[in-house]
């Protein structure tokens, strides 16, 4: 695991919903201690499913509820989670949360169950999801675990859909389906086929983690 | 207390239930929605080889104002009563299951595009496709017009092909190539229609190739042979309707 248990400090009875502590669980995923660019979790997802914006945002926000609802479970059972079997107890209860996010989508979304039936599933695979639990809700109180959740979840968010936009506009020329090019340049504009296939994520994500590297001024160190 | 063999295996049983519980509860109350969602799916796909049904909005009407369907066998004869003796019903034949059966004892359902009001005025036949791509399943509809040769229209669909490559057979572009080609030769035999390997060539003056997918030869290969195959099992049904008319063809 590639991120270190936030010490657990001691919480006051005043602390405020969102104070200054709690407000970092939420901004630090973000940028900097981002899972995908800085942690580097979460890749293969990244990768699969964002040829188009649609189907990422779908990705994302069941991403989010399954780290955030994991998160909440886990949390609310630390006290009882007996060590030896801990891993197994995490697993099924994302096992669970992901089987009912696809369930969810195959009754309501059943264009979007199609199209992402086997990456909602992996969901269960995601680095980010079980190491937020590890690191975190294991030995924290709820509402910080849900607040850790949701900014890692947000963090894995934002980057897939910074990803599918470059590859949607530049691979297919629209955004969100939307055809922008064709709007603004007229029909014939070749668009470039790279950015459909999984490489042209590889590109993408790679072009963000130089940039944002180069802004934090973050180095791996052995 | 925690790590007792007790304590363990009783909170793994707890938790099992738990979570068994709360998963076959969501299944049992969804179940009925999911079904109502995969039927609205199918009936898109089938509406899809004929017309273009985007931003169409009452997919359920259309369609039964539209298509009449029914069941035949291997041999070409209209099929009624499955072996339990309940009514078939052509929607409800799981292609995909038949597929696995040996080809004579599949069920074959038939769709008619009729116009409307008017069952025997039908404008096009419908019929399912099944077949494996490079990775997985990939099955369609294949529309065909009333001589029962030149086609009128395709959908494909697919499990789990390359996105970009062949996966791109979902894609109308490449379906729509395969408009106005022809299932027969001068001669009356099957030939289908062949994806050629390559992209950009113009097949235009010839009705059974059409232009590849760069990239995707595998599945275009499985395509080839997918409407082959399932051209050749409806080939009785075909020749029984081409020669007694419409009186096989009408239930």
């Amino acid at each position: 695991m590639s991120t270190e248990t936030i010490d657990k400090p001691v919480v006051k009875e005043s602390e405020a919903l969102l104070s200054k502590r709690r407000r970092k669980l939420i901004s630090d995923p973000l940028n900097d201690d981002n899972p995908v660019t800085v942690q580097v979790l979460g890749i293969c997802s990244a990768l699969a499913v964002t040829t188009q914006m649609k189907p990422t945002l779908v990705m994302a926000i069941s991403v989010i509820f399954v780290v955030v609802m994991s998160n909440l479970a886990i949390s609310l059972l630390r006290n009882t989670i007996p060590s030896r079997v801990r891993i197994i107890v995490q697993l099924a209860v994302v096992a669970t949360l992901v089987t009912l996010v696809s369930e969810f989508l195959k009754a309501f979304a059943y264009d979007m169950y199609k199209e992402l039936s086997v990456f909602i599933g992996l969901i269960i695979t995601n680095c980010i999801v079980m190491g937020r639990l590890e690191a975190f809700a294991l030995g924290n109180k709820p509402y910080d675990s849900i607040l850790d959740g949701f900014g890692s979840a947000l963090g894995y968010a934002w980057i897939i859909l910074a990803v599918a936009f470059f590859r949607e506009i530049w691979g297919s020329g629209s955004v969100f389906g939307y055809k922008v090019f064709e709007e603004v340049f007229g029909a014939n504009i070749a668009t470039n086929g790279l950015m459909v296939s999984p490489v042209g994520a590889f590109i993408i994500l790679g072009l963000i983690i130089w940039v944002q590297r180069t802004k934090t001024g973050y180095v791996e160190h052995n | 207390m925690r790590q007792s063999n007790v304590y363990v295996i009783t909170f793994s049983i707890i938790l099992t239930v738990v979570l068994g519980l709360l998963l076959s509860g969501t299944s049992q109350i969804l179940g009925p929605k999911q079904k109502v969602a995969i039927e609205l799916d199918t009936k898109k796909q089938i509406l899809g080889a004929v017309m273009d049904i985007e931003g169409e909005q009452d997919i359920l009407g259309l369609y039964q104002k539209r298509i009449s369907s029914f069941v035949v066998d291997a041999n070409g004869e209209i099929v009624e009563k499955n072996e339990k003796g309940e009514t078939l019903i052509a929607e409800n034949v799981d292609v995909a299951k038949n597929y696995k059966k040996a080809p004579e004892d599949r069920l074959y359902p038939v769709f008619k595009f009729h116009a409307e009001g008017n069952e025997d005025d039908v404008e096009s036949y419908i019929l399912p496709l099944y077949g494996a791509g490079l990775w997985d399943a990939i099955w369609g509809y294949l529309a065909l017009d009333t001589d029962f040769n030149t086609i009128k229209g395709v959908v494909f669909a697919h499990a789990g092909e390359t996105p970009g490559l062949g996966a791109r057979i979902t894609e109308d572009g490449v379906q729509a190539r395969y408009d106005g080609k022809q299932i027969f030769d001068e001669n009356g035999e099957l030939v289908a229609v062949e994806m050629m390997k390559g992209e950009g060539k113009d097949y235009s003056d010839d009705p059974h190739k059409v232009d590849g997918m760069s990239g995707a030869t595998i599945t275009a290969n499985g395509v080839n042979a997918m409407l082959k195959n399932y051209i050749s099992h409806y080939q009785p049904y075909i020749s029984k309707a081409k020669s007694g008319g419409d009186a096989v063809a009408i239930k």
